[in-house]
């Protein structure tokens, strides 16, 4: 038990970077460019760990604090998402509702950190990444409720579980729905074109940038790795929930947890690399044409729960 | 424990001009008497129901009387009102020698006697006697600053909309009274059975309304943003905290228990009304700049996620399912129960801020974390509970609210499940407003450079008060953490209105203080362990922050190579909350004004910016209805002649008349 949480903690830190690193390969592929290797963002996390941090004159204990707490938030809530087992031994512990919960706490610290500096660029981006938070909240809370009415539970490694059980049969047009809003979803909650754009560091168009942009050195390396293990684990969710064929659903041997693991770390990439598509073949949206988007999400959740009842025969 | 509150009060009058020791007396007295509620009324939960009656005679017989419905709210008022009592002796300070303690002490007392005496009351006679008791004696509390202009019309608000409130229930009363003939609770708890179904409805909506004004509920919450702002905070602590919960004791009482919750269509008014109460109360608290006012907006969500709560449990039990219905009258009475805690904390809160600043405009505050780094931890833990951050308190009400919801797929009936689903989006929409709203809150009070000398000369506050709000964070994070001991008793309370329980049936508790509901789906959580894998994995950035450890060389914030760090340069509370404003444009309808004056034609010389948002509802809503009665009361005035002869003249006539009636009745 305690080994399978070491191991998930550790494959969850240790692929993190990877995904980013694909990603930008990608972006960079589309944009005929060479783009920086696949392994930059290890490097990147290395250069950061052995540099000063520069603290504001202005910050209290909070704006320390916040790394930490963020990071652990979000590192819990992968103990609560199927990776490549749907056994997990934390999965008592919280269901799909305390994940995203525990998204919310890592937000919120941050967005307090961003705050404590006194700096312009900090309030912006807290006062749009809450905005933004706002937005996504009521669209993902309906997509859960229409994978919950499908499956009867919120908790992930059960849904997981009973999903892949009914192998193609899942495919099922809520399914579908329900998917296409989550990605939605998704494409705010890690901070990516239409929404926001990782890559900025102009004033006016960054969001998570801004928030962070009081960070240096060490703590800004726990900042980065702690934004790439939520995009991880974001990815984990839409695949297990939507895909979670070749998840290995215990009492089997090595071989099937090897198998498994391959399996997530291609439909991840998959993942990815659609988002890298989606995010080179859009432009960046103004703040408050945002509503739009995530109405489109609410919209289809909506449909997806109006589907479920029609096709089950309420 | 009504003795120590007539001592406190007593004594505060007899003690008026020694300003400490009134103090003392007065609110260690309203202590000792909550510590004594607490103790009695969980007598009352775990043992028999308590009554006394007062007059045996048949003609009006009241009493007390206690079952563990009202053991339950009167434990929950003594709880606040002895971490609030402890937090007065400290904040009364502010008034010495300035205001009449005696009178604070006075009114302080009989007030909370007053809702004990709700909760209690056998009779409806005796009922609205203690009700109206209440209003006024919270009214003068409201109006205790009266020198300033504005308590003085939130004071008047409060007084109109409470007895509008207090019309409705009349009426309802009216209607159980004409079918038991009697005024006793308890014939009105038979009559409900034998009432017509267009009765009922009549019954359930006029106390909805009357009750609902109490509790805030919207478009009758318009006396709520006033008046608790304007009490002291102490007492605001109070009001909102379980004032308006007396009301919701009360809907319940009347819904589940005269009239047996019968009518299939109240579950989604009272749904309906939740769900508006919890988006548009917390849509206005975002935009407001006066912290109390901000904090009495969030009671008006928060009341607003209590009855969705009740309005899913009274939908389930129309549709003849006692557990599921069970599980989200448990939700609402937790979410009841959290929100008097961690709203008591954060009125004691802003209390302090105000009692140390003397501003309660969060545009001239921040930076006193380093000043106040007590109390900023204290409010801290309430920010969290409110904004439902796990393993905080209100992260468990929300989550039980949301299962609840979620439990909508065990009916055969597709409105249900559209309904609650829809309401479950708003729930979550408001839910992040709220963390939204609060994140700003603490931000911008405690965090960067101080906007105004108030924030500069902020201290911390002394220990009585800190000692208050220390009870009730330390109650947040208990409630949090250790739900599987509150739940078997919030699950006795729900049963004993609904029938029957869901513990064991559909909730249970499992190892590691696991809550689940229902557990053959796997739906759980544990508050305790996500709290200790929390601790466990903040030591991994910590352990890579602390080994090999770097320089932190202290700079100036960053500001594009300008030297800015001014408060000016700050982003200020209004922007922050700008996108939302922008994006309910249609609600709030913002009006601003700017004004800029020039030295140059190129360089400003100063700019002066002032934005309005509207109360929708006083201006399209009130002011009509103001308007209409002031025109008809004019005309109105035509019989006031002001002569005496005219006035017995009156009085003869209608005697007259009522002569006649009772002629021709008899005959």
């Amino acid at each position: 038990m305690i080994a399978q949480i070491i191991f998930q903690i550790f494959i969850i830190i240790a692929l993190a970077p990877l995904l980013s690193g694909i990603m930008k390969k990608v972006k960079a592929f589309f944009q005929i460019r060479k783009g920086p290797g696949i392994l930059q963002p290890y490097y990147d996390i290395l250069k950061f760990l052995q540099k000063d941090s520069v603290v504001s004159t202005n910050v209290s204990w909070i704006f320390h604090a916040a790394p930490i707490v963020s990071f652990a938030a979000v590192l819990a809530a992968g103990l609560l998402i199927p990776i490549y087992i749907t056994q997990l031994s934390l999965g008592f512990a919280g269901d799909l509702i305390a994940v995203i919960y525990l998204f919310a706490l890592a937000r919120f610290f941050t967005a307090l950190a961003s705050l404590d500096a006194g700096s312009s660029f900090g309030g912006m981006g807290g006062s749009r990444e809450m905005f933004i938070a706002s937005l996504v909240e009521p669209a993902l809370m309906l997509s859960i409720f229409a994978v919950a009415l499908n499956v009867g539970s919120t908790n992930l490694g059960f849904i997981s579980q009973t999903v892949s059980g009914l192998g193609f049969d899942a495919m099922s047009p809520y399914q579908i729905l329900a998917f296409v809003a989550l990605f939605i979803i998704a494409i705010a909650e890690t901070g990516r074109i239409p929404v926001d754009n990782p890559a900025t560091h102009l004033e006016l168009t960054m969001i998570h940038e801004a928030m962070i942009l009081e960070y240096s050195g060490k703590q800004l390396a726990i900042v980065e790795l702690g934004a790439m293990i939520k995009q991880l684990l974001i990815f984990s969710l839409l695949a297990n929930i939507f895909f979670p064929w070749g998840i290995a659903t215990g009492g089997a041997g090595a071989a099937e947890y090897v198998l498994a693991l391959l399996i997530f770390v291609i439909k991840i990439i998959i993942i990815g690399i659609t988002m890298a598509v989606v995010e080179t073949s859009t432009a960046k949206w103004r703040l408050f044409r945002l509503p739009e988007l995530m109405s489109i999400s609410l919209m289809l959740s909506f449909l997806a729960i109006v589907a479920v009842i029609i096709v089950k025969g309420g | 424990m009504v003795a120590f509150y007539l001592i406190g009060a007593i004594s505060s009058v007899i003690l008026n001009k020694k300003d400490s020791i009134c103090s003392y007396f007065s609110f260690f007295s309203a202590a000792a008497g909550a510590l004594l509620g607490v103790i009695f009324s969980i007598s009352v939960i775990f043992g028999e129901t308590f009554y006394l009656a007062l007059s045996q005679d048949s003609y009006l017989e009241f009493g007390f009387f206690v079952d563990k419905l009202s053991a339950f709210f009167i434990l929950v008022i003594s709880i606040s009102v002895f971490a609030v009592s402890i937090f007065s002796t400290g904040y009364v300070k502010e008034y010495f020698g300035k205001k009449n303690i005696g009178r604070l002490g006075f009114l302080y007392n009989i007030f909370i006697l007053s809702m004990i005496f709700v909760i209690c009351a056998n009779n409806a006679i005796m009922f609205l006697i203690v009700w109206e008791l209440m209003s006024v004696i919270s009214f003068f509390l409201v109006v205790y600053e009266h020198e300033k202009p504005e308590t003085r019309k939130a004071g008047f608000i409060y007084i109109v909309m409470t007895h509008i409130g207090t019309g409705f229930i009349l009426l309802s009363f009216m209607i159980f009274a004409g079918t038991s003939g009697s005024f006793s609770f308890e014939t009105f708890n038979s009559a409900g059975l034998t009432m017509t179904p267009l009765l009922k409805d009549l019954a359930f909506i006029f106390a909805f309304i009357g009750f609902g004004a109490k509790a805030g509920i919207v478009p009758l919450h318009i006396w709520l943003p006033y008046a608790h702002p304007a009490a002291p905070s102490n007492v605001s602590a109070l009001m909102s905290g379980v004032m308006i919960k007396t009301a919701i004791f009360m809907m319940i009482r009347i819904s589940f228990d005269f009239l047996g919750a019968s009518g299939s269509w109240w579950g989604y008014i009272v749904l309906a009304v939740g769900t508006i109460s919890a988006i548009l109360g917390i849509l206005y608290a975002v935009v407001e700049p006066d912290i109390k006012r901000m904090l009495a907006f969030s009671s008006i969500e928060n009341i607003g996620i209590i009855l969705i709560g009740l309005g899913a449990s009274m939908i389930f039990f129309a549709s003849q399912k006692p557990i599921i219905s069970a599980i989200a009258a448990i939700a609402a009475l937790y979410h009841l129960l959290n929100h008097s805690v961690f709203k008591g904390l954060l009125f004691m809160g802003a209390g302090s801020i105000i009692y140390s600043t003397h501003t309660k405009n969060i545009e001239e505050l921040g930076g006193i974390i380093k000043k106040m780094p007590l109390s900023a931890i204290l409010i801290l833990i309430g920010v969290l509970s409110i904004s439902a951050m796990p393993p905080f308190s209100g992260f468990v009400s929300e989550w039980l609210t949301f299962q609840s919801l979620l439990l909508s797929f065990n009916l055969n009936n597709n409105f249900a499940i559209i309904m609650l689903s829809i309401s479950a989006a708003f729930l979550a929409l408001t839910g992040a407003l709220a963390a939204y709203c609060f994140l700003k809150f603490f931000g911008m009070v405690f965090l960067a450079l101080p906007r105004s000398e108030h924030a500069r000369h902020a201290k911390e506050v002394n220990i009585p008060m800190l000692a208050g709000m220390g009870l009730f964070a330390l109650l947040s994070i208990l409630l949090g953490i250790l739900p599987v001991y509150v739940l078997p008793v919030l699950d006795m309370i729900a049963a004993s209105f609904i029938g029957t329980g869901a513990f064991g049936q559909s909730i249970s508790v499992g190892t590691f203080w696991m809550i689940s509901i229902p557990s053959s789906r796997g739906i759980s959580i544990s508050t305790p362990v996500l709290l200790a894998i929390l601790l466990i994995l903040m030591l991994i950035p910590a352990i890579i922050l602390l080994i090999n450890r770097r320089a932190q060389p202290i700079y100036e914030t960053w500001g594009c190579g300008q030297p800015i760090s001014t408060a000016r340069n700050e982003y200020s509370a209004n922007a922050f909350s700008k996108p939302v404003q922008m994006w309910f444009k249609s609600l709030y309808r913002p009006a601003r004004e700017t004004e800029a004056t020039y030295s140059s034609p190129y360089l400003k010389e100063s700019f002066r910016f002032e934005s309005k948002i509207e109360q929708v509802f006083e201006q399209y809503l009130y002011n009509p209805i103001v308007d209409f009665v002031m025109i008809k009361s004019r005309k109105a005035r035509l019989i006031q002649t002001g002569s005496i002869h005219a006035y017995l003249g009156y009085i003869f006539g209608i005697l007259t008349i009522l002569f006649m009636f009772i002629i021709a009745g008899g005959s």
